[in-house]
């Protein structure tokens, strides 16, 4: 692809050079942490040091067999499933009221829709938890679970207003006008159009859910997601087990988000593809 | 309203805000005729159209269909298809998909869907992309999709939004036959907006002239093209020398006018009523003017002007020129007319024509 942009032959190849290992540098900074936690997850030895024991599954072994972890493992797929669908279907609500209506203050609720991932975790997480306890909600799956929707809802609607923007500003009314009612047009127009950015919205508010501590800490009670679990295990102890449920979380929330990824960027290149030929 | 009447605007207003865009429309639909409504961007045209599909709905005054109000009728109880300017394919079914859509959405069962279907791909000559995704296909094959789409229901009447535009001239063109085609062949009254006057007069039965959300005239291209009744028309199709001046004169058989390039005489029946000292504008189409180096026939009517330019189209050439008092004047002529004229920039000829050639615009 880069190889057809026409500036590509002209660039010289120090900086070329130069860029690329920029761009690794970077990504070796962001990914090494990672990548150690997931070499020594696989680790025989009790200390992370080098250098390296021996291969083993101890660790995750140690973990599978923790009830704590499934316990965590539990609340946080029932709560990062559960969060997916409602704030997937309140973001579309959103996305399509924002695309299809003019009204009063329309600006101060599609401010007040993005609002929530702006609000610093702690804060929210601690406005959730004195909101949630007063109306006795506080401390279990559900306070999570609303928690997290108001953290999650927003990148839905954030990715259904994308695919909106990107529909033929007469579609829906030449369906009203072959004989779809507005449910018709909404079964058989908007939602099979905009469904690429549904299912994606659904993986990454999964993920962003799967990964939620800060918030999840304050209001989860007994019924803690693992992210919150993990931060038990460390205050005990450092042990290697970390590692593993560090690299079975990653590799969850990398596998979603890519999924999401997939799906958004396939149908929209595929789109982008077909505008262009209609030039 | 006429018994071949299918819709009916009485007294039609449509406002946004504050924003007048239709003012007050009254005019008839004819049962199986082609109608064009022309006009330039923002002159109410497409919310006329809007109005008739159901899309918009009138401010005031009621639309009829087939004698019945349809002004409260949302526009899927209506059977009022349009072709979009964009066509508005569904980009998520292919082709057939997207012809069944309409019969699927009035609850028809799937095998009369397809049978159906597939009847129009076959009429419009599709039939072989019936699977593509409609994005796969040409501008043309596209535009005919739209077509199958909006017909598939058998309508009484199909309303087209400048479905052309976005398509090359030769394509159009051809596009322009297959409407024209097509219209004949089913009988549906077609409803075409456009702001181009070559597919609007190339095509429709009828045409509408609309500006300023007002209908400036309606009749056939030739009555349009031959006697434009308002100075704006005579302006906006860009065919005619336009004169205004004072009546001089006007009897049964002639009328004189008095305009600052000369005075001019038109047979009386060529308009409306005139009295003397009236201020009148007449036109002169621009292919009906002779140019001459000698002084023409003094029956003629006449005036002296300098060249200032010309265009060539095709076989025919258009020589603008000017008069000594500023008003240009344009004059269409083949190119074999003017092999024995000079026509040089600066060169000064008589431009003559008849007294038949002359139409008075209504009103001044």
């Amino acid at each position: 692809m880069s190889d057809q942009r026409p500036d590509a032959h002209q660039r010289s190849r120090t900086i070329d050079f130069a860029l690329k290992t920029y761009l690794l540098i970077g990504y070796a900074f962001v990914f090494a942490p990672i990548a150690a936690s997931f070499v020594f997850s696989f680790n025989s030895d009790r200390f992370p040091s080098i250098p390296l024991g021996s291969f083993s599954m101890d660790w995750y072994r140690a973990v599978a067999t923790d009830p704590l972890v499934w316990e965590g493992l539990r609340n946080t797929l029932l709560v990062g499933t559960v969060v997916a669908v409602i704030s997937t279907a309140l973001g579309f609500g959103a996305a399509y009221t924002d695309y299809r209506y003019k009204f009063f203050g329309k600006q101060a609720y599609m401010a007040l829709a993005l609002l929530p991932p702006t609000i610093p975790v702690v804060i929210l997480g601690l406005a959730m938890l004195a909101f949630l306890s007063r109306v006795d909600l506080a401390g279990n799956a559900f306070a999570v679970i609303i928690s997290h929707v108001v953290i999650c809802a927003p990148f839905a609607m954030a990715l259904t207003r994308l695919r909106l923007s990107q529909m033929d500003a007469s579609l829906e009314a030449a369906a009203w006008n072959l004989g779809a009612s507005e449910w018709a047009a909404m079964r058989h127009v908007i939602i099979p159009f905009t469904a690429p950015a549904i299912l994606g919205a659904l993986f990454i508010t999964a993920a962003v859910s799967f990964d939620e501590f800060a918030v999840a800490w304050f209001v989860s009670g007994l019924n803690e997601t693992l992210p919150v679990k993990v931060l038990g295990f460390l205050q005990g102890q450092v042990s290697p087990r970390i590692n593993a449920i560090g690299t079975f979380v990653f590799v969850t929330s990398m596998t979603l988000v890519i999924v999401a990824q997939v799906l958004l960027t396939g149908r929209g290149a595929k789109a982008q593809k077909a505008a262009l030929e209609e030039e | 309203m006429q018994r071949d009447a299918l819709v009916a605007f009485d007294g039609v207003i449509k406002r946004f805000g504050s924003f007048v865009a239709v003012q007050k429309l009254d005019f008839e639909i004819r049962k199986g005729e082609f109608l064009a409504i022309m006009g330039s961007s923002g002159c109410g045209k497409t919310t006329t159209l809007r109005m008739l599909a159901g899309l918009e709905a009138p401010s005031e005054g009621a639309i009829r269909l087939a004698g019945k109000p349809i002004n409260d009728l949302p526009t899927w109880k209506r059977d009022t298809p349009m072709v979009w300017q964009s066509l508005a394919l569904f980009p998520f079914l292919n082709v057939i998909e997207n012809v069944e859509f309409s019969l699927k959405m009035r609850g028809i069962g799937k095998a009369e869907r397809r049978q159906r279907a597939e009847k129009w791909l076959d009429r419009m000559q599709i039939s072989e992309f019936a699977s593509r995704n409609v994005a796969q296909l040409s501008g043309g094959q596209r535009q005919r999709v739209a077509l199958a789409r909006s017909l598939v229901v058998e309508p009484e009447i199909l309303l087209l939004d400048e479905p052309l535009s976005a398509l090359d001239a030769a394509l159009k063109v051809r596009m322009q036959t297959v409407l024209k085609t097509l219209q004949r062949e089913t009988g549906i009254t077609f409803v075409y907006v456009t702001h181009s006057q070559s597919e609007a007069f190339s095509m429709a039965d009828r045409v509408i002239i609309m500006s300023r959300g007002k209908i400036e005239q309606i009749g056939t291209p030739q009555e349009i093209y031959r006697t434009p009744k308002t100075r704006f028309v005579a302006n906006f199709l860009g065919s005619s020398n336009i004169f205004t001046g004072d009546v001089v004169h006007a009897d049964a058989a002639t009328i004189g006018l008095s305009t600052p390039s000369g005075t001019f005489r038109l047979n009386a029946a060529a308009g409306g009523a005139v009295k003397t000292g009236q201020q009148a504008t007449i036109t002169v189409l621009d292919t009906k003017p002779a140019l001459s180096l000698d002084r023409p026939a003094e029956s003629r009517n006449m005036l002296r002007a300098k060249v200032i330019g010309e265009e060539f189209v095709g076989a025919t050439a258009t020589i603008y020129l000017e008069t000594a008092g500023g008003q240009e004047i344009r004059v269409q002529k083949s190119h074999a007319e003017l092999s024995d004229l000079p026509v040089d920039i600066g060169q000064e000829l008589y431009v003559s024509w008849s007294q038949d050639d002359g139409h008075l615009v209504s009103a001044a």
